[in-house]
Protein backbone atom coordinates (compact mmCIF):
# COMPACT_ATOMS: atom_id res chain seq x y z
CA UNK A 1 0.00 0.00 0.00
CA UNK A 2 2.76 2.03 1.19
CA UNK A 3 4.31 2.24 -2.34
CA UNK A 4 0.97 2.53 -3.76
CA UNK A 5 0.68 5.51 -2.57
CA UNK A 6 4.27 6.89 -2.81
CA UNK A 7 3.69 6.24 -6.90
CA UNK A 8 0.78 8.12 -6.68
CA UNK A 9 2.24 11.01 -5.22
CA UNK A 10 5.12 10.42 -7.93
CA UNK A 11 2.43 10.81 -10.85
CA UNK A 12 1.30 13.63 -9.43
CA UNK A 13 4.43 15.69 -9.24
CA UNK A 14 5.54 14.39 -12.28
CA UNK A 15 2.29 15.92 -13.82
CA UNK A 16 2.61 18.93 -12.11
CA UNK A 17 5.98 19.30 -13.23
CA UNK A 18 5.57 18.18 -17.06
CA UNK A 19 2.83 21.06 -17.29
CA UNK A 20 5.26 23.87 -18.13
CA UNK A 21 6.69 21.37 -21.51
CA UNK A 22 3.58 20.85 -22.65
CA UNK A 23 2.99 23.84 -24.97
CA UNK A 24 -0.82 23.65 -25.87
CA UNK A 25 -0.91 27.07 -27.83
CA UNK A 26 -0.93 27.86 -31.35
CA UNK A 27 1.18 30.87 -32.46
CA UNK A 28 -0.88 33.42 -31.03
CA UNK A 29 -1.12 36.96 -31.98
CA UNK A 30 -0.86 39.65 -29.04
CA UNK A 31 -3.99 40.99 -28.13
CA UNK A 32 -3.01 44.27 -26.40
CA UNK A 33 -0.68 46.45 -26.51
CA UNK A 34 2.31 46.18 -29.42
CA UNK A 35 3.17 42.69 -30.90
CA UNK A 36 6.25 41.09 -29.51
CA UNK A 37 5.68 43.70 -26.45
CA UNK A 38 5.27 42.00 -23.08
CA UNK A 39 4.02 42.90 -20.14
CA UNK A 40 6.05 46.05 -18.82
CA UNK A 41 3.71 49.40 -18.78
CA UNK A 42 1.85 50.21 -15.24
CA UNK A 43 -1.90 49.57 -16.65
CA UNK A 44 -0.50 45.94 -18.08
CA UNK A 45 1.01 45.02 -14.70
CA UNK A 46 -2.43 46.10 -13.12
CA UNK A 47 -4.17 43.91 -15.67
CA UNK A 48 -1.99 41.17 -15.13
CA UNK A 49 -2.32 41.10 -11.33
CA UNK A 50 -5.64 41.33 -11.37
CA UNK A 51 -6.39 38.77 -14.56
CA UNK A 52 -4.25 36.32 -11.87
CA UNK A 53 -5.92 36.68 -8.95
CA UNK A 54 -9.01 35.34 -11.29
CA UNK A 55 -10.31 32.04 -11.63
CA UNK A 56 -9.33 30.99 -15.45
CA UNK A 57 -10.68 28.07 -17.51
CA UNK A 58 -7.02 27.07 -18.52
CA UNK A 59 -3.94 26.68 -16.91
CA UNK A 60 -1.56 28.83 -17.75
CA UNK A 61 1.88 29.11 -16.96
CA UNK A 62 3.89 31.92 -18.77
CA UNK A 63 4.02 33.29 -22.20
CA UNK A 64 7.02 33.42 -24.51
CA UNK A 65 7.69 36.10 -27.52
CA UNK A 66 9.52 34.56 -30.06
CA UNK A 67 11.78 36.12 -32.69
CA UNK A 68 8.96 37.27 -35.12
CA UNK A 69 7.00 38.94 -31.74
CA UNK A 70 4.64 36.17 -31.85
CA UNK A 71 3.07 35.35 -28.33
CA UNK A 72 3.50 31.63 -26.95
CA UNK A 73 1.42 30.80 -24.58
CA UNK A 74 2.67 27.66 -22.05
CA UNK A 75 0.43 25.70 -19.73
CA UNK A 76 -2.12 23.18 -20.48
CA UNK A 77 -5.91 23.42 -21.40
CA UNK A 78 -8.78 22.22 -19.42
CA UNK A 79 -11.99 21.23 -19.45
CA UNK A 80 -14.84 23.33 -19.63
CA UNK A 81 -18.36 21.81 -19.17
CA UNK A 82 -21.78 23.83 -19.36
CA UNK A 83 -25.01 23.73 -19.02
CA UNK A 84 -26.56 26.01 -21.09
CA UNK A 85 -29.84 26.45 -22.83
CA UNK A 86 -29.28 23.37 -25.17
CA UNK A 87 -28.43 21.07 -22.25
CA UNK A 88 -25.34 20.07 -21.31
CA UNK A 89 -21.50 20.15 -23.31
CA UNK A 90 -17.87 19.53 -22.89
CA UNK A 91 -14.61 20.38 -24.54
CA UNK A 92 -11.35 21.33 -23.93
CA UNK A 93 -10.68 25.19 -22.90
CA UNK A 94 -8.06 25.37 -25.94
CA UNK A 95 -10.80 25.83 -28.17
CA UNK A 96 -11.05 29.53 -27.07
CA UNK A 97 -7.46 29.54 -28.73
CA UNK A 98 -6.75 32.19 -25.17
CA UNK A 99 -9.25 34.51 -26.59
CA UNK A 100 -10.77 36.25 -23.14
CA UNK A 101 -12.27 38.93 -24.96
CA UNK A 102 -15.40 37.71 -26.22
CA UNK A 103 -14.14 37.14 -30.07
CA UNK A 104 -13.57 33.74 -30.74
CA UNK A 105 -17.24 31.73 -31.01
CA UNK A 106 -17.09 27.73 -29.48
CA UNK A 107 -20.27 26.60 -31.63
CA UNK A 108 -21.31 23.57 -30.45
CA UNK A 109 -24.52 22.26 -31.68
CA UNK A 110 -26.62 24.89 -31.64
CA UNK A 111 -24.81 26.59 -29.02
CA UNK A 112 -22.55 29.31 -29.64
CA UNK A 113 -19.99 30.07 -26.63
CA UNK A 114 -17.31 32.92 -25.81
CA UNK A 115 -15.62 33.50 -23.22
CA UNK A 116 -15.21 37.12 -21.95
CA UNK A 117 -13.12 38.51 -19.00
CA UNK A 118 -13.19 34.63 -17.44
CA UNK A 119 -16.75 34.16 -17.96
CA UNK A 120 -18.49 31.94 -20.69
CA UNK A 121 -21.30 33.08 -22.24
CA UNK A 122 -24.23 31.42 -24.80
CA UNK A 123 -24.66 33.87 -27.35
CA UNK A 124 -28.20 34.13 -28.20
CA UNK A 125 -29.35 33.41 -32.06
CA UNK A 126 -28.83 35.71 -34.43
CA UNK A 127 -25.93 37.44 -32.64
CA UNK A 128 -22.24 37.17 -33.76
CA UNK A 129 -20.79 38.96 -31.22
CA UNK A 130 -20.92 40.36 -27.35
CA UNK A 131 -22.38 43.55 -26.62
CA UNK A 132 -22.80 45.27 -23.66
CA UNK A 133 -24.80 47.65 -21.91
CA UNK A 134 -23.35 50.71 -19.36
CA UNK A 135 -22.82 47.71 -16.35
CA UNK A 136 -20.25 45.67 -18.24
CA UNK A 137 -23.47 43.28 -18.58
CA UNK A 138 -24.23 41.57 -21.32
CA UNK A 139 -26.88 42.33 -23.36
CA UNK A 140 -27.50 39.33 -26.19
CA UNK A 141 -26.04 36.44 -24.23
CA UNK A 142 -26.87 34.32 -21.31
CA UNK A 143 -24.89 32.93 -19.33
CA UNK A 144 -25.04 28.62 -19.38
CA UNK A 145 -24.21 26.99 -15.50
CA UNK A 146 -20.34 26.47 -15.98
CA UNK A 147 -19.21 23.14 -14.39
CA UNK A 148 -15.76 23.59 -15.85
CA UNK A 149 -13.04 21.87 -14.26
CA UNK A 150 -11.46 25.62 -14.14
CA UNK A 151 -7.91 26.56 -12.55
CA UNK A 152 -9.80 26.92 -9.25
CA UNK A 153 -11.22 23.61 -9.22
CA UNK A 154 -8.36 21.72 -10.40
CA UNK A 155 -6.49 23.26 -7.69
CA UNK A 156 -8.93 21.55 -5.01
CA UNK A 157 -9.19 18.21 -6.73
CA UNK A 158 -5.43 18.06 -6.88
CA UNK A 159 -4.85 19.23 -2.93
CA UNK A 160 -8.07 17.29 -2.17
CA UNK A 161 -6.19 14.17 -3.54
CA UNK A 162 -3.26 14.67 -1.98
CA UNK A 163 -4.69 15.26 1.25
CA UNK A 164 -6.70 11.88 0.64
CA UNK A 165 -3.10 10.52 0.20
CA UNK A 166 -0.98 11.59 2.62
CA UNK A 167 -3.82 11.17 5.73
CA UNK A 168 -5.12 7.77 4.62
CA UNK A 169 -1.31 6.85 4.56
CA UNK A 170 -0.90 8.24 7.85
CA UNK A 171 -4.20 6.08 8.93
CA UNK A 172 -3.48 2.99 7.41
CA UNK A 173 0.37 3.25 9.39
CA UNK A 174 -1.20 3.02 13.07
CA UNK A 175 -2.16 -0.15 11.79
CA UNK A 176 0.65 -1.67 11.84
CA UNK A 177 2.81 0.44 14.14
CA UNK A 178 2.54 3.27 16.82
CA UNK A 179 4.54 5.66 15.81
CA UNK A 180 4.45 6.51 12.06
CA UNK A 181 7.49 6.67 10.00
CA UNK A 182 8.22 8.84 7.22
CA UNK A 183 6.19 11.96 5.90
CA UNK A 184 3.71 10.62 8.12
CA UNK A 185 5.38 11.42 11.01
CA UNK A 186 5.52 15.02 9.75
CA UNK A 187 1.62 15.06 9.66
CA UNK A 188 0.75 13.72 12.74
CA UNK A 189 1.94 16.45 15.16
CA UNK A 190 -0.07 18.69 12.57
CA UNK A 191 -3.08 16.53 13.18
CA UNK A 192 -2.57 16.48 17.42
CA UNK A 193 -1.72 20.45 16.89
CA UNK A 194 -5.18 20.60 15.50
CA UNK A 195 -7.31 18.71 18.04
CA UNK A 196 -5.40 19.98 20.84
CA UNK A 197 -4.92 23.56 19.99
CA UNK A 198 -7.80 24.13 18.04
CA UNK A 199 -10.19 21.80 18.47
CA UNK A 200 -10.60 21.01 22.40
CA UNK A 201 -10.39 24.26 23.69
CA UNK A 202 -12.72 25.98 21.81
CA UNK A 203 -15.41 23.56 21.55
CA UNK A 204 -15.21 21.62 24.61
CA UNK A 205 -16.65 18.12 25.63
CA UNK A 206 -18.09 17.56 22.08
CA UNK A 207 -15.34 18.00 19.76
CA UNK A 208 -14.85 14.82 18.80
CA UNK A 209 -17.42 15.31 16.29
CA UNK A 210 -16.22 18.52 14.78
CA UNK A 211 -12.58 17.24 14.47
CA UNK A 212 -13.14 15.80 11.34
CA UNK A 213 -14.42 19.27 9.62
CA UNK A 214 -11.91 21.50 11.53
CA UNK A 215 -9.07 19.20 10.16
CA UNK A 216 -9.96 18.99 6.85
CA UNK A 217 -10.42 22.67 6.71
CA UNK A 218 -7.08 23.54 8.30
CA UNK A 219 -5.41 21.60 5.85
CA UNK A 220 -7.20 22.19 2.96
CA UNK A 221 -6.88 25.92 3.46
CA UNK A 222 -3.21 26.10 4.43
CA UNK A 223 -1.87 23.72 1.46
CA UNK A 224 -4.18 25.45 -0.54
CA UNK A 225 -2.49 28.89 0.43
CA UNK A 226 1.01 27.28 0.13
CA UNK A 227 0.45 26.20 -3.55
CA UNK A 228 -0.71 29.89 -4.23
CA UNK A 229 2.73 31.19 -3.22
CA UNK A 230 4.08 28.33 -5.55
CA UNK A 231 5.02 29.77 -9.16
CA UNK A 232 2.05 27.50 -10.54
CA UNK A 233 -0.53 29.89 -10.38
CA UNK A 234 -3.07 28.61 -7.85
CA UNK A 235 -5.01 31.37 -6.21
CA UNK A 236 -7.92 29.05 -4.88
CA UNK A 237 -8.56 30.38 -1.19
CA UNK A 238 -8.06 33.80 -3.02
CA UNK A 239 -11.51 33.30 -4.66
CA UNK A 240 -14.18 34.45 -2.93
CA UNK A 241 -16.46 32.01 -3.91
CA UNK A 242 -14.13 29.13 -2.60
CA UNK A 243 -13.82 30.99 0.96
CA UNK A 244 -17.74 31.74 1.14
CA UNK A 245 -18.46 28.05 0.44
CA UNK A 246 -16.15 26.96 3.59
CA UNK A 247 -17.52 29.97 5.47
CA UNK A 248 -21.36 28.51 4.73
CA UNK A 249 -20.34 24.89 5.58
CA UNK A 250 -19.26 26.42 8.81
CA UNK A 251 -22.43 28.58 9.46
CA UNK A 252 -24.57 25.15 8.95
CA UNK A 253 -22.38 23.41 11.02
CA UNK A 254 -22.99 25.75 14.03
CA UNK A 255 -26.98 26.55 13.08
CA UNK A 256 -27.71 22.86 13.15
CA UNK A 257 -25.72 21.88 16.10
CA UNK A 258 -26.47 24.64 18.25
CA UNK A 259 -28.83 24.17 21.55
CA UNK A 260 -31.37 25.82 23.21
CA UNK A 261 -29.16 27.31 25.11
CA UNK A 262 -27.43 28.59 22.49
CA UNK A 263 -30.84 29.79 20.79
CA UNK A 264 -32.49 31.18 24.01
CA UNK A 265 -29.20 33.16 24.95
CA UNK A 266 -29.44 34.61 21.66
CA UNK A 267 -33.39 35.56 20.84
CA UNK A 268 -34.40 36.33 24.55
CA UNK A 269 -31.47 36.83 26.42
CA UNK A 270 -31.94 36.64 30.07
CA UNK A 271 -30.97 39.07 32.74
CA UNK A 272 -31.53 42.05 30.69
CA UNK A 273 -34.95 44.30 30.88
CA UNK A 274 -37.66 43.12 28.42
CA UNK A 275 -38.11 45.63 26.08
CA UNK A 276 -34.38 45.60 25.14
CA UNK A 277 -34.81 41.78 24.63
CA UNK A 278 -36.44 41.25 21.13
CA UNK A 279 -33.88 44.08 19.92
CA UNK A 280 -31.04 42.42 21.01
CA UNK A 281 -32.23 39.24 19.81
CA UNK A 282 -32.43 40.72 16.12
CA UNK A 283 -29.01 42.07 16.86
CA UNK A 284 -27.93 38.82 17.73
CA UNK A 285 -29.16 36.88 15.19
CA UNK A 286 -27.63 39.29 12.11
CA UNK A 287 -24.62 38.55 14.12
CA UNK A 288 -24.84 35.05 13.98
CA UNK A 289 -26.30 33.88 10.56
CA UNK A 290 -24.74 37.20 8.41
CA UNK A 291 -21.90 38.64 10.16
CA UNK A 292 -19.80 35.90 11.74
CA UNK A 293 -19.56 33.95 8.43
CA UNK A 294 -19.35 37.06 5.97
CA UNK A 295 -16.26 38.17 8.55
CA UNK A 296 -14.90 34.56 8.02
CA UNK A 297 -15.09 34.42 4.21
CA UNK A 298 -13.34 37.91 4.00
CA UNK A 299 -10.84 37.36 6.00
CA UNK A 300 -9.45 34.90 3.71
CA UNK A 301 -10.26 36.03 0.50
CA UNK A 302 -8.64 39.87 1.50
CA UNK A 303 -5.88 38.81 3.48
CA UNK A 304 -4.73 35.95 0.24
CA UNK A 305 -5.76 38.83 -2.35
CA UNK A 306 -4.09 40.93 -0.75
CA UNK A 307 -0.77 39.16 -0.36
CA UNK A 308 -0.70 38.02 -4.00
CA UNK A 309 -1.07 41.44 -5.05
CA UNK A 310 1.39 42.62 -3.07
CA UNK A 311 3.61 40.04 -4.11
CA UNK A 312 2.91 40.51 -7.59
CA UNK A 313 3.54 44.43 -7.16
CA UNK A 314 6.93 44.38 -5.84
CA UNK A 315 7.84 41.85 -8.65
CA UNK A 316 6.45 44.13 -10.81
CA UNK A 317 8.75 47.06 -9.36
CA UNK A 318 11.52 45.22 -10.97
CA UNK A 319 9.75 46.02 -14.18
CA UNK A 320 8.25 49.74 -13.51
CA UNK A 321 11.62 51.36 -12.03
CA UNK A 322 13.96 50.39 -14.31
CA UNK A 323 14.40 54.04 -15.33
CA UNK A 324 15.29 55.43 -11.73
CA UNK A 325 17.19 52.47 -10.47
CA UNK A 326 18.22 50.94 -13.58
CA UNK A 327 18.39 47.24 -14.44
CA UNK A 328 20.46 45.78 -11.67
CA UNK A 329 19.30 47.92 -8.61
CA UNK A 330 15.37 47.61 -9.45
CA UNK A 331 15.71 43.79 -9.61
CA UNK A 332 17.79 43.77 -6.49
CA UNK A 333 14.87 45.97 -4.77
CA UNK A 334 12.50 44.26 -6.10
CA UNK A 335 14.02 40.32 -5.16
CA UNK A 336 15.01 41.95 -1.89
CA UNK A 337 11.32 43.24 -1.07
CA UNK A 338 9.48 40.62 -2.76
CA UNK A 339 11.63 37.57 -0.97
CA UNK A 340 10.61 39.52 2.07
CA UNK A 341 6.97 39.68 1.95
CA UNK A 342 7.00 36.17 0.73
CA UNK A 343 8.38 34.63 3.91
CA UNK A 344 5.45 36.84 5.98
CA UNK A 345 2.99 35.30 2.83
CA UNK A 346 4.54 32.00 4.18
CA UNK A 347 3.54 32.75 8.18
CA UNK A 348 0.25 34.04 6.62
CA UNK A 349 -0.58 30.95 5.08
CA UNK A 350 -0.50 29.20 8.12
CA UNK A 351 -2.09 32.02 10.20
CA UNK A 352 -4.81 32.59 8.26
CA UNK A 353 -5.83 28.38 8.09
CA UNK A 354 -5.35 28.74 11.84
CA UNK A 355 -7.65 31.98 12.17
CA UNK A 356 -10.74 29.99 9.57
CA UNK A 357 -10.29 26.88 11.98
CA UNK A 358 -9.90 28.47 15.24
CA UNK A 359 -12.87 30.61 14.82
CA UNK A 360 -15.02 27.81 12.94
CA UNK A 361 -14.03 25.97 16.54
CA UNK A 362 -15.26 29.04 18.39
CA UNK A 363 -18.48 29.53 17.06
CA UNK A 364 -19.28 25.96 16.71
CA UNK A 365 -18.04 26.26 20.22
CA UNK A 366 -20.56 28.67 21.18
CA UNK A 367 -22.95 26.69 19.55
CA UNK A 368 -22.73 24.04 21.78
CA UNK A 369 -21.55 24.99 24.90
CA UNK A 370 -23.83 23.70 27.88
CA UNK A 371 -25.58 26.40 30.26
CA UNK A 372 -22.79 26.75 32.77
CA UNK A 373 -25.01 29.19 35.19
CA UNK A 374 -24.93 26.17 38.05
CA UNK A 375 -21.19 26.14 38.24
CA UNK A 376 -19.86 28.70 40.01
CA UNK A 377 -17.30 30.92 38.38
CA UNK A 378 -13.95 31.42 39.87
CA UNK A 379 -11.30 34.19 39.07
CA UNK A 380 -7.21 34.07 38.78
CA UNK A 381 -7.43 33.89 42.46
CA UNK A 382 -9.36 31.23 43.00
CA UNK A 383 -12.05 32.85 44.79
CA UNK A 384 -15.88 32.66 43.68
CA UNK A 385 -16.99 35.24 41.35
CA UNK A 386 -20.87 36.14 41.84
CA UNK A 387 -22.85 35.64 38.46
CA UNK A 388 -23.59 38.76 37.18
CA UNK A 389 -27.58 38.12 37.02
CA UNK A 390 -27.62 36.93 40.79
CA UNK A 391 -25.77 39.88 42.06
CA UNK A 392 -28.34 41.94 39.93
CA UNK A 393 -31.39 39.92 41.29
CA UNK A 394 -29.90 40.83 45.10
CA UNK A 395 -29.61 44.41 43.92
CA UNK A 396 -32.83 45.24 43.16
CA UNK B 1 -18.75 46.01 -1.89
CA UNK B 2 -19.35 45.75 -5.67
CA UNK B 3 -16.34 44.44 -6.54
CA UNK B 4 -16.49 41.70 -4.18
CA UNK B 5 -20.19 40.76 -5.52
CA UNK B 6 -18.64 41.03 -9.17
CA UNK B 7 -15.83 38.53 -8.28
CA UNK B 8 -18.21 36.12 -6.49
CA UNK B 9 -18.48 33.11 -8.92
CA UNK B 10 -21.75 30.84 -7.97
CA UNK B 11 -20.60 28.39 -10.53
CA UNK B 12 -17.36 28.19 -8.51
CA UNK B 13 -19.56 28.47 -5.36
CA UNK B 14 -21.10 25.67 -6.00
CA UNK B 15 -18.14 23.44 -6.97
CA UNK B 16 -16.83 24.37 -3.71
CA UNK B 17 -19.09 23.34 -1.67
CA UNK B 18 -20.04 20.29 -3.25
CA UNK B 19 -16.18 19.53 -3.78
CA UNK B 20 -15.35 20.20 -0.25
CA UNK B 21 -18.51 18.08 1.22
CA UNK B 22 -16.87 15.20 -0.93
CA UNK B 23 -13.77 15.70 0.81
CA UNK B 24 -14.59 16.07 4.33
CA UNK B 25 -16.45 13.03 3.88
CA UNK B 26 -13.75 11.20 2.32
CA UNK B 27 -11.25 12.19 4.85
CA UNK B 28 -13.27 11.87 8.05
CA UNK B 29 -14.04 7.80 6.70
CA UNK B 30 -10.57 7.14 5.23
CA UNK B 31 -7.98 9.50 7.53
CA UNK B 32 -8.94 11.21 10.77
CA UNK B 33 -11.61 8.44 11.85
CA UNK B 34 -8.37 5.26 11.75
CA UNK B 35 -6.07 8.15 12.70
CA UNK B 36 -8.37 10.12 15.82
CA UNK B 37 -8.96 6.34 17.23
CA UNK B 38 -5.64 5.15 17.16
CA UNK B 39 -3.83 8.43 18.65
CA UNK B 40 -6.89 8.00 21.26
CA UNK B 41 -5.31 4.43 21.44
CA UNK B 42 -1.81 5.07 21.85
CA UNK B 43 -2.62 7.87 24.46
CA UNK B 44 -4.47 5.97 26.44
CA UNK B 45 -2.00 3.40 26.25
CA UNK B 46 0.90 5.61 27.06
CA UNK B 47 -1.76 6.65 30.18
CA UNK B 48 -2.25 2.99 31.08
CA UNK B 49 1.85 2.26 31.08
CA UNK B 50 2.12 5.71 33.24
CA UNK B 51 -0.13 4.45 35.97
CA UNK B 52 1.21 0.93 36.28
CA UNK B 53 4.66 2.54 36.56
CA UNK B 54 3.54 5.27 38.98
CA UNK B 55 1.46 2.13 40.99
CA UNK B 56 4.78 0.24 40.52
CA UNK B 57 6.86 2.44 42.30
CA UNK B 58 4.44 3.02 45.25
CA UNK B 59 3.70 -0.78 45.45
CA UNK B 60 8.25 -0.89 45.85
CA UNK B 61 7.64 2.19 48.29
CA UNK B 62 5.14 0.15 50.30
CA UNK B 63 7.28 -3.29 50.06
CA UNK B 64 10.41 -1.28 51.54
CA UNK B 65 8.70 0.48 54.07
CA UNK B 66 6.98 -3.31 55.22
CA UNK B 67 10.51 -4.54 54.77
CA UNK B 68 11.82 -1.50 57.11
CA UNK B 69 9.32 -2.03 59.51
CA UNK B 70 9.81 -5.73 59.64
CA UNK B 71 13.69 -5.44 60.57
CA UNK B 72 13.00 -3.03 63.13
CA UNK B 73 10.79 -5.03 64.51
CA UNK B 74 12.91 -8.16 64.54
CA UNK B 75 15.98 -5.96 65.90
CA UNK B 76 13.50 -5.08 68.65
CA UNK B 77 12.73 -8.70 69.08
CA UNK B 78 16.55 -9.67 69.01
CA UNK B 79 16.97 -7.09 71.87
CA UNK B 80 14.19 -8.44 73.74
CA UNK B 81 15.32 -11.46 73.62
CA UNK B 82 19.02 -10.74 74.77
CA UNK B 83 18.09 -8.58 77.61
CA UNK B 84 16.29 -11.48 78.85
CA UNK B 85 18.66 -13.81 78.41
CA UNK B 86 20.75 -11.39 80.24
CA UNK B 87 18.31 -11.21 82.94
CA UNK B 88 17.86 -15.17 83.18
CA UNK B 89 21.68 -15.72 83.30
CA UNK B 90 22.05 -13.12 86.50
CA UNK B 91 19.06 -14.66 88.27
CA UNK B 92 20.81 -18.02 87.39
CA UNK B 93 24.08 -17.06 89.16
CA UNK B 94 22.42 -14.99 91.56
CA UNK B 95 19.92 -18.24 92.29
CA UNK B 96 22.89 -20.18 92.19
CA UNK B 97 24.77 -18.39 94.34
CA UNK B 98 22.17 -17.91 97.51
CA UNK B 99 21.94 -21.74 97.27
CA UNK B 100 25.79 -22.25 97.33
CA UNK B 101 25.57 -19.72 100.14
CA UNK B 102 23.11 -22.00 101.92
CA UNK B 103 24.65 -25.24 101.57
CA UNK B 104 28.02 -23.72 103.14
CA UNK B 105 26.26 -22.16 106.02
CA UNK B 106 24.16 -25.17 106.33
CA UNK B 107 27.47 -27.78 106.36
CA UNK B 108 29.16 -24.93 108.93
CA UNK B 109 26.68 -25.03 110.85
CA UNK B 110 26.45 -28.94 111.08
CA UNK B 111 30.45 -28.59 111.42
CA UNK B 112 29.92 -26.24 114.37
CA UNK B 113 26.77 -28.59 116.31
CA UNK B 114 29.12 -31.87 115.62
CA UNK B 115 32.37 -29.89 117.45
CA UNK B 116 30.19 -28.61 119.80
CA UNK B 117 28.76 -32.45 120.44
CA UNK B 118 32.21 -33.68 120.15
CA UNK B 119 33.39 -31.19 123.10
CA UNK B 120 30.68 -31.96 125.17
CA UNK B 121 30.78 -35.55 125.02
CA UNK B 122 34.67 -35.07 125.47
CA UNK B 123 34.21 -32.76 128.64
CA UNK B 124 31.61 -35.07 130.39
CA UNK B 125 34.25 -37.93 129.46
CA UNK B 126 37.21 -36.07 130.90
CA UNK B 127 34.66 -35.43 133.66
CA UNK B 128 33.66 -39.09 134.41
CA UNK B 129 37.38 -39.62 134.18
CA UNK B 130 39.03 -37.24 136.38
CA UNK B 131 36.09 -38.02 138.77
CA UNK B 132 37.22 -42.02 138.49
CA UNK B 133 40.72 -40.86 138.91
CA UNK B 134 40.27 -39.01 141.98
CA UNK B 135 37.86 -41.65 143.23
CA UNK B 136 40.76 -43.98 142.82
CA UNK B 137 43.13 -41.74 144.12
CA UNK B 138 41.15 -41.22 146.92
CA UNK B 139 40.87 -45.04 147.62
CA UNK B 140 44.64 -45.27 146.79
CA UNK B 141 45.39 -42.86 149.28
CA UNK B 142 42.91 -43.58 151.62
CA UNK B 143 44.05 -47.63 151.61
CA UNK B 144 47.78 -45.96 151.98
CA UNK B 145 47.56 -43.62 154.66
CA UNK B 146 45.07 -44.91 156.56
CA UNK B 147 47.95 -46.75 157.58
CA UNK B 148 50.63 -44.06 158.27
CA UNK B 149 48.25 -40.97 159.33
CA UNK B 150 51.37 -38.35 158.71
CA UNK B 151 52.09 -40.04 155.69
CA UNK B 152 48.44 -39.54 154.71
CA UNK B 153 48.38 -36.12 155.55
CA UNK B 154 51.86 -35.49 153.58
CA UNK B 155 49.78 -37.07 150.56
CA UNK B 156 47.28 -35.57 150.60
CA UNK B 157 48.89 -32.39 150.83
CA UNK B 158 50.98 -33.12 147.83
CA UNK B 159 48.22 -34.59 145.62
CA UNK B 160 46.43 -31.74 146.21
CA UNK B 161 49.36 -29.44 145.15
CA UNK B 162 49.94 -31.20 141.91
CA UNK B 163 45.86 -31.47 141.01
CA UNK B 164 45.16 -28.01 139.88
CA UNK B 165 41.73 -28.16 138.93
CA UNK B 166 40.84 -26.30 136.01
Amino acid sequence: MKVASKSITLLVLVFVLSIPFYAFAKADAGKTGEKGNPVNTKEEVKAYIQHHLKDSHDFHLFSTFDDNGVEHHWGFPLPVMLWGENGFTAFMSSEFHHDDEGQVIVTKGESRFVKNHGRIYELEAGATSLTYDEDHHATNASKPFDLSITKSVFGILLIGLLMLIWFSGLARQYKKKNIPTGFARVLEPLVIYVRDEIAKPNIGESYRKFTGYLLTVFFFIWILNLVGLMPFGFNVTGQIAVTAALAVITLVIYVFSGNKHFWGHMLWMPGIPYIFRPLLGVIELAGTLIIKPFSLLVRLFANITAGHTVVMSLVAVGILLQDSLSVAGSTIVSLFLSLFIMLIELLVAFLQAYIFTTLSALFIGMAVADDHHDEELHDEHGETIEDTEVIRKNFT
Amino acid sequence: MEQLLENFSLDLFVKQTILFLLLIFLMVKFAWKPIMSALNEREEGIQGALDAAENAKKEMASLQADNEKLLKEARAEREAMLKEAREVKTKMIDDAKVEAKDAADKMVAQAQAAIEAERKSAIADLKGQVAALSVEIAEKVVKNELSDKEKQLGLVDKMLGQATLN
